[in-house]
């Protein structure tokens, strides 16, 4: 590790620094951060995907084979608690991390301790989360969600999953924190707000949700935590309080949280398309304002993931209607990514491939989501695997792909080494179909009515669930070439040039490839 | 790097300027924290204010009897026992036929099943959620906890009285109690409780 060619010799000027493991841990330089931070999401991208492979390898067939259901459970509820607290919200942050700086002109991070402290603080809080994995009644196996009282009959697992939400929620502040002071003040002189590249815009306003919506899940857990221990009743009818009402504070944090996971995406796609169809992006300040417009309504439509629990006609009515809204600023973004490349002089490296993937396969993952926001049909699609298939389409070829499309497109400016195009088109191409054969086959079984969070079913389903399991097995698998990928370029490759790609826009392409350990160290004129 | 920034005179000095921004933006994390718990209250003022929930009175009301023979409402009684609570617990009749803005009475029959002395606590509900703030009891065994002695069979009442203002498309209402052992119903408490009690 401490040897990657993220640290270019020739530029380094970090006297006396420490080496080994020390520098890891004490080092505040925002690559370095950056680079552990992706790590880490690839690390638990792989320990999440182990849960998904045992979920799916369960599932093969109809009847039990492999593991007991409360198992089951434990694993579908850690899959997406790893996954999207330990892979794609990390992964994002790292991304931010490395190109934040680089693409405003900054030196560095604004607060590079706090910045080392955020990012130490999660191989602890998913350390405890897994260790849950081990104790006397098992992992949490309530679903991600925590529904009480389902969460409350948790072994003695409950207080360790609630102080690894509560570590994680911390970093996510800190790292928000960060990169919120960041982008404000540390701008290069003439480098206006809307100068700024989309991805820096896109994670100002992710940065902004996370601030927001993090805390009010801390609360959330916080009242589990002391209904449990404490003698509260805040989701206990009992004494007053309400299990729905955990559902409300629940989702009024969970539904920024998807934005979270997608908007910085939105970013890297508006970053990537561009650069490969030769033409500035069409419609910049749209941009903009559609991903400031989501992030605002996602707070006003969060009552759409509980039409089933009773609510009065006029709140189904306004949470629908709200719903529906998103899709417009959401169509604004896809109509925009589609006018770029239109006669745009377009050429298909990886991190286009991955891009295209992204636009095609999201857009699904959001008609489905716009099937779902209607209330009468919500409550035939409710917890069945339609959903499970819809948020998937969102959040696999959605942000995992974004991320992958990201990792290529700025690989080279991190190891200074072009990846292997051959093995990349490969990896895209086995990506994509697996993606495809394991999650298009489960609307249908949503559809024929096929519940989620089951370790069984009629045997009625049995074609399609052997087919979506095949598919993750493609997908899971292939996964591994893309951290061998990722190996080679930095440990060698052809040599990349400063613009990496063929006239690129950003000041992150004015600076040598390998990024220099220190960059920016006067600060770039903006025109 | 702040002396780098303080070369720059058309940039704002970094540091003062990012300890004021970082303050706002723990203020804000923290007002969001904060934010989370007033959601409790609000949730109850919703919730009371619209019926959300089928939230129903749990203090006796003040009612004025305006019959009006023109509608008859079908009331459903339901009982049901919260977690491992050693009770029997039924409605004495499951409908009644009853006209609005009229008081009529009923009873619920709670037996302590175990050997030592329990105190049980209703919780009402009404359903639909539309007609809960037209649903109003003027007497009624969920105001306060119940204690009930070993072997205890008892009759509890219910005085209740429907608003003449129910929506009209509403013809069934259903009232529901739960019936939870100890006064709160606190994951270990409860056991703990219980377990003496039949000791």
């Amino acid at each position: 590790m401490s040897t990657t060619a993220t640290h270019a010799p020739a530029h380094d000027d970090h006297h006396n620094a420490p080496t080994g493991i020390v520098r890891w841990l004490t080092t505040t330089n925002h690559k370095d951060i950056g680079t552990m931070y992706l790590l880490f999401a690839l690390l638990m991208f792989f320990v999440g995907g182990a849960m998904a492979l045992i979920i799916r390898l369960e599932l093969f067939q109809p009847g039990l084979q492999y593991v007991q259901p409360e198992f089951f459970n434990q694993m579908t509820t850690m899959h997406a608690l790893i996954m999207i607290f330990g892979a794609v919200m990390p992964a994002f942050v790292g991304l931010a991390n490395w190109m934040i700086p680089l693409q405003i002109g900054a030196p560095d991070m604004a607060l590079p301790r706090m910045n080392n402290f955020s990012f130490w603080i999660l191989p602890f809080a998913f350390t405890l989360l897994l260790s849950t994995l081990f104790m006397p009644g098992g992992a949490p196996a309530s679903g991600w969600t925590l529904y009480p009282p389902l969460v409350q009959q948790t072994g003695d697992a409950l207080p360790f999953v609630i102080l690894a939400i509560h570590l994680m929620g911390i970093s996510s502040i800190m790292g928000a924190i960060n990169v919120v002071v960041t982008i404000m003040n540390m701008r290069a002189p003439g480098m206006t707000l809307l100068k700024m590249p989309l991805f820096t815009w896109t994670w100002l306003i992710t940065a902004y949700l996370l601030i927001a919506v993090m805390p009010v899940l801390a609360g959330a857990v916080t009242m589990l935590l002391t209904d449990q221990f404490f003698g509260t009743t805040f989701f206990h009818a009992a004494g007053g309080g309400d299990p729905v009402m955990y559902q409300h504070i629940f989702w009024f944090f969970g539904h920024p949280e998807v934005y979270i996971m997608i908007l910085p995406a939105f970013g890297i796609i508006s970053e990537i398309i561009p650069t490969f169809a030769r033409k500035p992006l069409f419609g910049y300040d749209a941009m903009v304002y559609a991903t400031a417009s989501i992030a605002f309504l996602s707070f006003i439509v969060w009552a759409h993931h509980m039409f089933t629990v009773g609510m009065p006609l006029a709140g189904q009515l306004f949470f629908m209607f709200a719903t529906m809204l998103i899709a417009v600023p959401t169509g604004v973004k896809v109509f925009n990514w589609t006018a770029t490349m239109w006669r745009g002089a377009m050429s298909f490296e990886t991190p286009m491939l991955f891009a295209i993937a992204f636009l095609f396969l999201f857009t699904i993952g959001g008609f489905s989501g716009l099937m779902l926001s209607i209330v009468p049909a919500d409550y035939q699609y409710h917890d069945s695997y339609f959903v499970v298939a819809h948020f998937h389409y969102v959040l696999v070829p959605g942000a995992v792909f974004a991320i992958m499309a990201g990792v290529y497109y700025w690989l080279p400016k991190w190891t200074g080494h072009m990846y292997d195009e051959t093995l990349g088109k490969i990896h895209f191409w086995l990506s994509v179909i697996g993606v495809n054969v394991t999650f298009f086959p489960q609307h249908f079984l949503g559809l024929a009515g096929m519940p989620r969070r089951i370790p069984d079913y009629a045997t009625q389903f049995a074609n399609f669930n052997m087919m979506s399991s095949i598919g993750a097995f493609i997908f899971g698998l292939s996964q591994l070439m893309f951290v061998y990928i990722i190996f080679k370029a930095i440990r060698g490759g052809a040599k990349a040039t400063a613009e990496v790609w063929d006239s690129p826009k950003g000041l992150e392409w004015t600076v040598p490839s390998p990024a220099p350990h220190h960059t920016f160290d006067e600060a770039p004129q903006v025109k | 790097m702040s002396e780098r920034h303080e070369a720059q005179t058309d940039e704002p000095p970094a540091r003062g300027g990012n300890r004021a921004l970082v303050g706002k933006l723990l203020l804000m994390a923290g007002g969001m924290f904060a934010f989370g718990f007033a959601l409790v209250p609000l949730y109850d003022v919703f919730c009371e204010v619209t019926g959300f929930g089928g939230r129903t009175n749990t203090e006796a009301a003040v009612v004025i009897e305006r019959p009006d023979e023109s509608r008859t409402i079908t009331v459903e009684f339901v009982a049901t026992l919260g977690g491992f609570a050693p009770w029997d617990f039924q409605p004495a009749v499951t409908t009644m036929e009853v006209h609005p803005g009229r008081l009529y009475q009923t009873h619920y029959v709670a037996r302590n099943r175990t050997s030592g002395q329990l105190t049980g606590h209703a919780v009402p509900s009404v359903a639909p959620g539309s007609a809960a703030r037209h649903f109003q009891k003027t007497e009624c065994f969920c105001f306060t906890p119940q204690a009930f002695l070993p072997d205890e069979e008892r009759d509890m009442p219910v005085v209740f009285i429907i608003d003449p203002n129910l929506p009209r498309h509403v013809d069934r209402v259903t009232l529901s109690y739960t019936f939870f052992a100890g006064q709160t119903v606190a994951g270990l408490t409860d056991k703990n409780q219980t377990e003496k009690a039949s000791r």
